[in-house]
């Protein structure tokens, strides 16, 4: 039997993803930062949060979004291979304070791979990660540095992510087994 | 799929598929890191049983930019006809473990053949004059992202048509897109049956060349044609040189390379305007990369266990 | 000088074939008949129950079978010498037994070619030691199957040569194969010729056809074995000769041989059951079995070899059994050796297709199987009283799927493998010695 949980409806979300835009802000005033959202529904919620984080810091902020396909560690264990979708990062990363934006922190493979998408576009200052839901159960030495809400979960629990401009609705769900 | 031996097994859809693969793959060129990890600590073998630098390294490019390791074999000419049979040629390469075999060989269906003897994924880089899907295919990627759609294109190959692989290919997958394809060459290279076994119609003269939205000039083998299948390459020339004089400015023009130039296309032709034949070279690299990342990306069941680990 | 038929030999039975429906297209027998086999002849032929046995003889229910004359081929490959890994005498003959033969003759184009009477003394003593029916051999007909210099046809003849050929390949000097045929004159055995212009086939693994232009392999047209055909029966002609022409596999062959019999020319010919049964749509998966020279062709062709068979334009039927190893089989399809194995399926896939689909009649089908020989001038096999005792039981109802259980052969390149076929060759008897036998058959256990 599975059972859902919710977790954030619309309006918690959105409160979660302005205290990361502010966190995002009050921790680097001085950085040049530069917003990477990870495909696919990490660049939506990179894209959401830059307007605000803008005017918080006062200066545009480039953004861009990887994917990571190309960068897992599991490639030839999957039945099938992964789809690609467009990576796109047209500013230069040099120099610059990379937050890498995710939906869910779990394993941190995923934020590993997105690491290596984005030291082949150059050399950043520095990498922080923003992560809407972090969920535990982590396999690598990666931590996040922004967190909207915390989600204590069972390893074999899936935390279900939907986005307006993907899925239709807004919604974190934990669905136990 | 496991193995890619020749175009009609993908269908309009699996070319599709790897067209949008090549598209996103095609990206890691233009970045600073000109790799990926993808295909880290897995082997690509190369074997190839006839030269062509060109194609050899395309697919070493290719798998070297998904950081594969590669190693290429170059079998003589002769070998394949005394010492080693093929069988156990591949069964010694089996030793190392490949993820991938890319087999360029004299015969037609050795590729098939080796898909059956080996684990790996076999990728046909040529099997004689029958077939070589990944130009095909990069011929396909090359014509649509310049026109779009290729649905009621007509495309002209043009040559010596009876020894093309790439004619026997590129002829079926441009048909699988839509288009409508007309072999064109002297009577003596365009072989009986030809047309109604690739679904194309055939031509021995330029006449109606001008209804063409793309001419595809083939490569005459020179040292195998004169006095032969041609009394010489200049009657030849006379006759089927893709030329300036025979083209219209909206004609776009193709070349699977190299080129002789002055003989099946003038040089003007090559460096002009409407010639896609270095956009095809670039997407060599990009096909190849999509092709090894669809094979060999995936499919060993049973090391699914990892596959929830990284949501 | 006469024809030596070299085999092992053995204990001749002596059997009662009882209740079978006995057929035999030379002397109008066709019905429910008993037969005794004694003394390595036939004793008798008889109403069913009509027959006294002596004590000795083994009873044989035949009930619902058929029995026949025994069949001989003029034409195979059983590689003695120099290419035992692909046959050897032993297989080669229990590979022919379990089809139904009881006489074969055999090619010459061994390792090295049978060329001389010294290699010729050589095979007849092989053969003695090895083969389980009788086998005559051919020669060739040029030294070392060049095409320039001709054997020693005389002394060939002299010890018991079957007749000459260069099979696989042409005699592609008109010159050279016109001597042939003036010196036949002084030997009188018959020459028989694999037909082939090699300027038009020359590189070709198959058929000139959609299959060749799809797969960008060269493919060799009809016209290169008629017009070879139609020049050597010109030739024949003007020299008075005897020849054999092998393998029939195009429509305008059949016609070549029609127009000069008509004309008086002195020939045979012989089709195989790969070329009446098959296309070069089997070659589409490029499957080296389906690989032979001459080449699977057009289903006009195959049609037209049907008619020739039917009308007696082709005299017999003939395997060209071919045996090829594994490993040179595995081949891609161009370097692969041409040829199919054939004696275990052939009178068993004719009869469930050509009679089977009407094309042929039962008694048609059975004098061009048993007819290989009589070009050489050997009898054909006869059920009749005092003939020698070659008959062959046939399972008009056993079903089985070809090489399933393997083959007696020792290759297995059968280009019907995996057919499923209706019928099948129980028991055969070659001048009156049991050679095969299936266990499926009832009756004289002793034997």
């Amino acid at each position: 039997m599975s059972s859902e949980t919710p977790v954030l409806d619309q309006d918690g979300m959105q409160r979660a993803l302005t205290r990361v835009a502010h966190e995002v802000v009050e921790q680097n005033p001085d950085a040049e930062i530069a917003l990477v959202g990870v495909q696919r529904r990490g660049a939506v919620l990179a894209r959401r949060i830059h307007p605000l984080l803008e005017e918080l810091h006062g200066r545009e902020i480039p953004i861009g979004d990887v994917d990571i396909s190309l960068y897992r560690d599991d490639v030839a264990s999957r039945p099938a291979a992964p789809v690609v979708h467009a990576t796109h990062l047209d500013f230069p990363v040099a120099g610059k304070t990379v937050v890498i934006v995710d939906d869910v922190l779990y394993t941190g493979r995923t934020v590993r791979a997105a690491i290596d998408a984005v030291f082949a576009f150059g050399r950043p200052a520095q990498i922080k990660l923003a992560v809407l839901c972090d969920r535990g159960h982590r396999e690598l030495p990666i931590r996040p540095d922004h967190v909207g809400k915390n989600i204590p979960t069972a390893h074999d629990d899936r935390v279900n992510v939907s986005v307006v401009e993907i899925d239709g609705n807004d919604s974190v769900v934990i669905a136990s087994r | 799929m496991k193995d890619l031996i020749s175009i009609d097994q993908l269908g309009r859809a699996g070319i599709e598929r790897i067209l949008a693969r090549a598209n996103e793959v095609s990206q890691v060129a233009s970045r600073e890191v000109q790799k990926v990890p993808a295909l880290r600590g897995r082997l690509v073998a190369n074997l190839f049983y006839e030269a062509s630098t060109r194609t050899t390294s395309s697919f070493e490019l290719a798998a070297k930019r998904l950081s594969a390791d590669v190693i290429t074999l170059r079998a003589s000419g002769s070998s394949v006809e005394k010492g080693e049979s093929l069988k156990d040629t591949i069964t010694t390469l089996s030793a190392y473990s490949p993820a991938a075999i890319v087999l360029r060989h004299p015969c037609a269906g050795a590729a098939a053949l080796v898909a059956g003897w080996t684990d790996a994924a076999v990728i046909n880089a040529g099997d004689g004059a029958h077939a070589h899907p990944t130009q095909a295919l990069l011929d396909v990627h090359t014509l649509v992202n310049r026109i779009g759609d290729l649905t009621g294109k007509r495309i002209w190959i043009v040559g010596d048509i009876a020894h093309s692989r790439v004619a026997r290919s590129s002829a079926v997958a441009f048909g699988l897109m839509g288009a409508r394809v007309t072999l064109c060459g002297p009577p003596t290279l365009l072989p009986p049956g030809i047309g109604a076994a690739l679904g194309c119609e055939t031509s021995t003269s330029l006449e109606r060349l001008g209804e063409a939205d793309v001419v595809y000039g083939l490569r005459m083998q020179l040292e195998r044609m004169e006095g032969v299948a041609i009394p010489s390459l200049r009657e030849y020339s006379s006759y089927y040189m893709i030329d300036s004089g025979r083209l219209s400015s909206n004609q776009l023009v193709m070349h699977p390379g190299p080129v002789n130039r002055g003989v099946e296309i003038s040089g003007a032709v090559v460096d002009g305007p409407h010639s896609l034949i270095s956009e095809q070279v670039a997407s060599g690299v990009a096909i190849r990369m999509a092709v090894l990342f669809e094979l060999l990306a995936g499919g060993d069941v049973s090391k699914q266990h990892h596959e929830t680990v990284m949501a | 000088m006469s024809i030596a038929m070299n085999w092992v030999g053995g204990e001749p039975i002596c059997a009662l074939i009882t209740g079978a429906r006995c057929i035999d297209p030379r002397t109008g027998l066709d019905q429910l008949a008993d037969v005794l086999v004694v003394d390595s002849c036939i004793a008798e032929v008889g109403a069913v129950g009509s027959l006294t046995a002596p004590s000795e003889a083994s009873i044989i229910n035949a009930e619902g079978l058929i029995v026949m004359p025994a069949f001989t081929d003029p034409h195979v490959h059983l590689r003695t010498p120099g290419q035992e890994h692909k046959e050897s005498l032993a297989t080669g003959t229990r590979s022919a037994a379990a089809g139904g033969y009881c006489q074969l003759l055999a090619m010459p184009n061994t390792t090295p070619p049978i060329d001389s009477p010294e290699i010729l003394r050589g095979v007849f003593s092989r053969l003695a030691e090895e083969a389980v029916i009788p086998v005559g051999q051919l020669a060739c007909i040029t030294r070392g199957m060049e095409g320039s210099q001709l054997t020693e046809m005389g002394l060939m003849a002299e010890i018991g040569v079957a007749g000459f050929t260069d099979d696989g390949l042409p005699v592609t000097d008109a010159g050279v194969l016109r001597r042939a045929m003036a010196y036949q004159r002084l030997h009188g055995l018959p020459i028989a010729l694999h037909e082939e212009d090699p300027s038009l086939s020359a590189g070709a693994p198959l058929n000139e056809g959609q299959i060749s232009a799809k797969r960008g392999l060269r493919g060799s047209p009809g016209i290169a074995e008629s017009t070879m055909i139609e020049r050597d029966c010109a030739i024949a002609e003007l020299e008075s000769a005897q020849i054999h022409v092998q393998h029939l596999s195009a429509a305008r062959s059949v016609d070549a041989i029609a127009r000069a019999k008509q004309s008086g020319v002195s020939v045979t010919a012989e089709a195989s059951p790969h070329h009446l049964l098959l296309t070069e749509a089997a070659c589409d998966t490029l499957d080296t079995r389906a690989k032979m020279n001459p080449p699977l062709r057009f289903e006009e062709d195959r049609l037209a070899l049907i008619a020739g068979l039917r009308d007696g334009t082709i005299d017999c039927v003939a395997t060209d059994h071919a045996p090829h190893s594994k490993d040179e089989k595995s081949e891609p399809f161009e370097i692969a050796p041409f040829g199919t194995t054939g004696l275990e399926t052939a009178f068993a896939v004719l009869n469930q297709e050509l009679v089977g689909n009407r094309d042929l009649d039962l008694s048609t089908l059975i004098e061009r199987m048993t007819s290989g020989c009589v070009p050489f001038g050997l009898e054909p096999p006869m059920i009749k009283q005092g003939e020698p005792a070659n008959l062959v039981v046939f399972d008009p109802e056993e079903s089985w799927i070809a090489g399933e259980d393997g083959w007696e052969s020792r290759s297995e390149n059968c280009c019907f493998t995996g057919r499923s076929i209706k019928g099948r060759v129980v028991m055969t008897i070659a001048s009156g010695v049991l050679v095969h036998r299936s266990g499926r058959l009832s009756g004289g256990e002793q034997l």
